[in-house]
């Protein structure tokens, strides 16, 4: 199990050794992998058929609760199945759409750490574990949208992608680690039965809004939907198989496995039901005006996702049903279409919708899968999805309160969604075929085999859907915790309201196919109302944001030593000198200092001589000296006052910078008369200031009763325990060695970052 | 600006400061001292030495780039907090010889602790320097 997921990682390791060896029909062989874990997979069917549960443990990080824990059941097995059948077609079709790409190897990488971290998403029984793989996912999806890198609009809207979905990770790991302090477990076979706990918690709320946010993201709702119609900038097979069939569906995967936990609310059915109502009217409004094939397929593919949230949110039993039928068929015909785009893409070099008529005369195969997965789409009897929109009006007019309103929702939807059907898998296909289309031709069996076989998949299972209900779709509702008794596919359900209602979308979708042709000018209308759309205004929060932070950077950041010292010095000045003024009782006694004795006198007076040096001196090696004859004078005090570790420390570090000093200033211009008036005026009082604070801070420490408890705990045991007689030595390399450790690796650091610095420095102007 | 007094001064002051150095990393442990200050002392040995003599002077006479140092002493601080470990005390316990050594005194483990530190600050001052001094 564990090597079924980690498969798909190494291959890509290795494909990325080995990529530039990928020539020819090479690329096959990699197909060889999606194809056997299909069949590994499948090979599950009967014993999860029969009502079982696979488990497979493997402890990782038992004392943070991660473990590599795996189950199969209905719904992942369904998914699984998904990923890797969907995944073994896009291997094959990607082997003839992007032969002879110099990245292919590296096209090939990407598509297997997808797929591996897809299938962890879907069988890890482990929060956690789910959302590593869930971050993977989004991060392949990110390489694989950009996968032109060269191309400024690819990374811009992989760059879009991956802020949205990735944003939208963090909402959905603050969420799960809720889920799992609330519960205290990150199993979620365990979870199983915590579902009251969760649902009586009074953070419940917040639970929700954060793993809804994490699955709206993903599977792009409205109003976080805008990424997916960039993520077309992909390869095709890619869109085929992440932006439509498998990866937007990890936010399904997600809400439908957390239904028997967390669901049943309604907080999370209304939720839900508005979300994916708005989304799927609002997408499939939004298809109808697009002119590009991928467009269109992009704006339904929410769309459709917008419905399985919508019916997720309706949670009974005939809408569960319906959701698991329609994540198969929407992976069967919505990756054909994608497929069949592709190939009119690569082979007419264009996916506008108006241009593209009579294909038919020049490659019949794709217009067959085309025409059936539109039929498909459509909803046209004998076909599976004829059954699953039965199935969700079924669902809708059994929902009880508020049945009339989704059912219209649902049957405007699906009328808005058979015309974009029409539009991408017939209209290219029918017609005259225009003069420059005329020397197309059908490309290699790669291309145009995987699309057919998906479309008669979609008709077989709508023959005989009774091949599906009991082996896959009854596990499924088991998963999700529905009743799953007298679950039954059937062609014909008898004349009743769901098929007039039937066809009425379908009448209805073919009057609007017939009637509204594609054009520039509906684009350029709905595009006017842009400025309102959710993208702009992210847009313009990304703007904006980027804007600040660079003001902000330019003032804080502007490369002066002298700024950032009068910032920091500012700063603490007023935060320290507001706490004193409005916290502390400054008080000051007189009587508990000591009088000055003669050497201190002397030094101090040495030192006043010496700051007023620096600070009117008119050389700079007069300055830097005066500066190291404050620090002398400062060691000088040490001694007095009994610390002569320090004054060593001290005396040595101060000769150094000194030294430092003169190294770099001597190479400077002479002193120059740079700063006016009024600048020294306020560094005068900045530095005044700040001393008068540290005297005041000084002179208040000495009110304080001392606790001295550690310094005794400290010079009664130096030598007890640490033999040692000089305290401060003991406590750097005994007591408290670590920090030590710690400190001088810091310093290793420091003095790798001013060699490399300057080492590169100097090595990019020769 | 090769100033005879200085180089002169400077070849005798380096081995005495060095030896210096060591005796302040030596006594750490019962009189004021220890292996930072040493380290410090001992890399103004090398700097004196190379103001008086030019960079390239020093830098034959150390054979090594001075950032070999650092590693060198980060090992011999780690393996001295490493040792105990083996065994069975908690990472850093100080452990001590049973009999004093001659001149040095009773010797443990933090010596070599210190030892590091030395090593390292010598190193991490002179990279910076001479880098600096290098590159300016």
């Amino acid at each position: 199990m564990l090597l079924a997921i980690l498969s798909g990682f190494l291959s890509a390791l290795l494909l990325l050794i080995l990529g530039r060896q990928l020539k020819g029909t090479l690329p096959l062989i990699v197909s060889v992998l999606p194809i056997s874990l299909f069949i590994y997979f499948a090979s599950f069917l009967p014993e999860i058929s029969s009502g079982k549960t696979v488990f497979y443990n493997l402890e990782w990080i038992p004392s943070m609760g991660i473990d590599l824990d795996f189950k199969i059941d209905g719904l992942s097995l369904l998914f699984s199945l998904l990923i890797t059948g969907i995944g073994s077609l896009v291997f094959l079709y990607s082997s003839a759409y992007m032969k002879g790409h110099i990245y292919i190897g590296r096209f090939y990488s990407y598509l297997c750490i997808f797929m591996a971290s897809m299938l962890g998403l879907v069988l890890s029984d482990n929060l956690l574990l789910l959302f590593i793989f869930w971050e993977l996912t989004a991060i392949s999806s990110f390489f694989l949208i950009g996968f032109n890198n060269d191309n400024t609009a690819s990374r811009k809207s992989s760059l879009l992608a991956w802020a949205i979905t990735g944003g939208g990770g963090f909402f959905l790991m603050a969420g799960f680690i809720l889920m799992g302090s609330i519960t205290g477990t990150y199993s979620i076979q365990e979870m199983l039965s915590s579902g009251e706990l969760l649902k009586a918690n009074s953070l419940y709320g917040l639970m929700l809004f954060l793993v809804f946010v994490g699955a709206f993201t993903k599977s792009a709702q409205f109003p976080f939907h805008f990424w997916l119609p960039g993520a077309m900038k992909a390869p095709t097979p890619v869109s085929a198989y992440l932006h439509s069939a498998t990866m937007v569906k990890a936010g399904i995967y997600l809400i439908a496995r957390f239904t028997p936990i967390l669901g049943n609310h309604p907080y999370w059915n209304n939720t839900l039901m508005i979300v994916g109502g708005v989304t799927m009217l609002y997408a499939a409004f939004h298809s109808i005006f697009r002119i590009d094939l991928k467009g269109i397929l992009a704006y339904s593919t929410i769309s459709a996702l917008g419905i399985l949230f919508f019916l997720l949110g309706i949670g009974t039993q005939e809408a569960l049903i319906a959701a698991s039928v329609f994540v198969l068929v929407h992976a069967f015909y919505k990756a054909g279409l994608f497929l069949t785009v592709g190939v009119i893409d690569h082979e007419t070099g264009t996916r506008n919708v108006t241009t593209l008529a009579g294909l038919r005369k020049v490659m019949l195969p794709i217009a067959i899968a085309a025409g059936v997965a539109a039929l498909s789409s459509a909803g046209i009897p004998l076909t599976l999805s004829f059954i699953s929109k039965d199935l969700i009006y079924e669902a809708t007019l059994s929902s009880g309160k508020g049945a009339l309103i989704l059912t219209s929702l649902a049957i405007l939807t699906n009328i808005f969604l058979s015309y974009s059907g029409y539009l991408v898998g017939i209209k290219p296909f029918i017609g005259k075929l225009p003069d420059q289309l005329k020397d197309v031709h059908l490309p290699s069996g790669f291309m145009w085999l995987p699309p057919l076989f998906l479309g008669f998949c979609g008709l077989i299972f709508g023959f005989f859907p009774s091949l599906l209900d009991k082996s896959l779709i009854d596990p499924v509702l088991n998963a999700l915790g529905a009743n799953s008794n007298n679950t039954a596919l059937q062609i014909w359900h008898g004349l009743n309201l769901v098929l007039l209602l039937s066809a009425i979308t379908i009448v209805c979708g073919i009057m609007l196919y017939l009637i509204l042709k594609p054009s520039e000018q509906k684009l350029k209308m709905i595009n006017r109302l842009d400025f309102i759309s959710p993208h702009s205004i992210f847009n313009f929060l990304a703007r904006s944001t980027k804007n600040t932070a660079l003001r902000v950077t330019q003032f804080m950041h502007n490369g002066f030593l002298r700024s950032y010292l009068t910032k920091i010095i500012f700063f603490l000045v007023c935060l320290i000198g507001f706490y004193l003024i409005k916290n502390v009782n400054i008080q000051f006694y007189a009587e508990k200092l000591t009088i000055i004795s003669i050497y201190e006198g002397v030094v101090f007076s040495m030192m006043i001589i010496a700051i007023f040096t620096i600070v009117f001196s008119s050389s700079r090696l007069v300055a830097i000296i005066s500066t190291s004859v404050v620090g002398y004078c400062m060691c000088l005090f040490f001694v007095y006052y009994g610390a002569p570790d320090l004054a060593m420390t001290q005396f040595s570090i101060d000769t150094l910078t000194t030294v430092l000093f003169v190294l770099v200033l001597l190479k400077l211009p002479p002193y120059l008369k740079m700063r006016d008036r009024s600048a020294q005026l306020r560094d005068g009082l900045l530095a005044i200031s700040f001393g008068t604070l540290i005297s005041v801070i000084a002179l208040q420490v000495l009110n304080e009763p001392t606790n001295k408890t550690i310094s005794r705990f400290y010079s009664d045991n130096a030598y007890l325990l640490a033999k040692g007689k000089n305290v401060v030595n003991v406590i750097l390399v005994d007591f408290r060695g670590y920090d030590t450790l710690v400190e001088i690796t810091v310093l290793t650091i420091a003095a790798i970052g001013v060699y490399s610095m300057l080492k590169i420095k100097s090595s990019e102007i020769e | 600006m090769k100033i005879i007094l200085l180089k002169t001064a400077a070849n005798y002051l380096l081995p005495l400061l060095l030896l210096f150095s060591v005796f302040i990393l030596l006594r750490g442990h019962y009189e004021p001292g220890g292996g930072f200050v040493g380290g410090l002392i001992a890399s103004i040995a090398f700097i004196l030495h190379s103001l008086a003599n030019g960079l390239d002077k020093t830098q034959e006479l150390l054979k090594y780039p001075p950032f070999f140092f650092i590693p060198i002493g980060l090992s011999i601080a780690i393996a001295s907090g490493l040792v105990p470990l083996f065994l069975g005390h908690p990472f850093m316990t100080v452990l001590w010889f049973e009999d004093p050594l001659p001149v040095i005194g009773l010797v443990g483990s933090a010596l070599f602790f210190d030892i590091g530190v030395y090593v390292v600050v010598i190193g991490v001052t002179l990279t910076i320097l001479f880098t600096i001094s290098e590159n300016i």
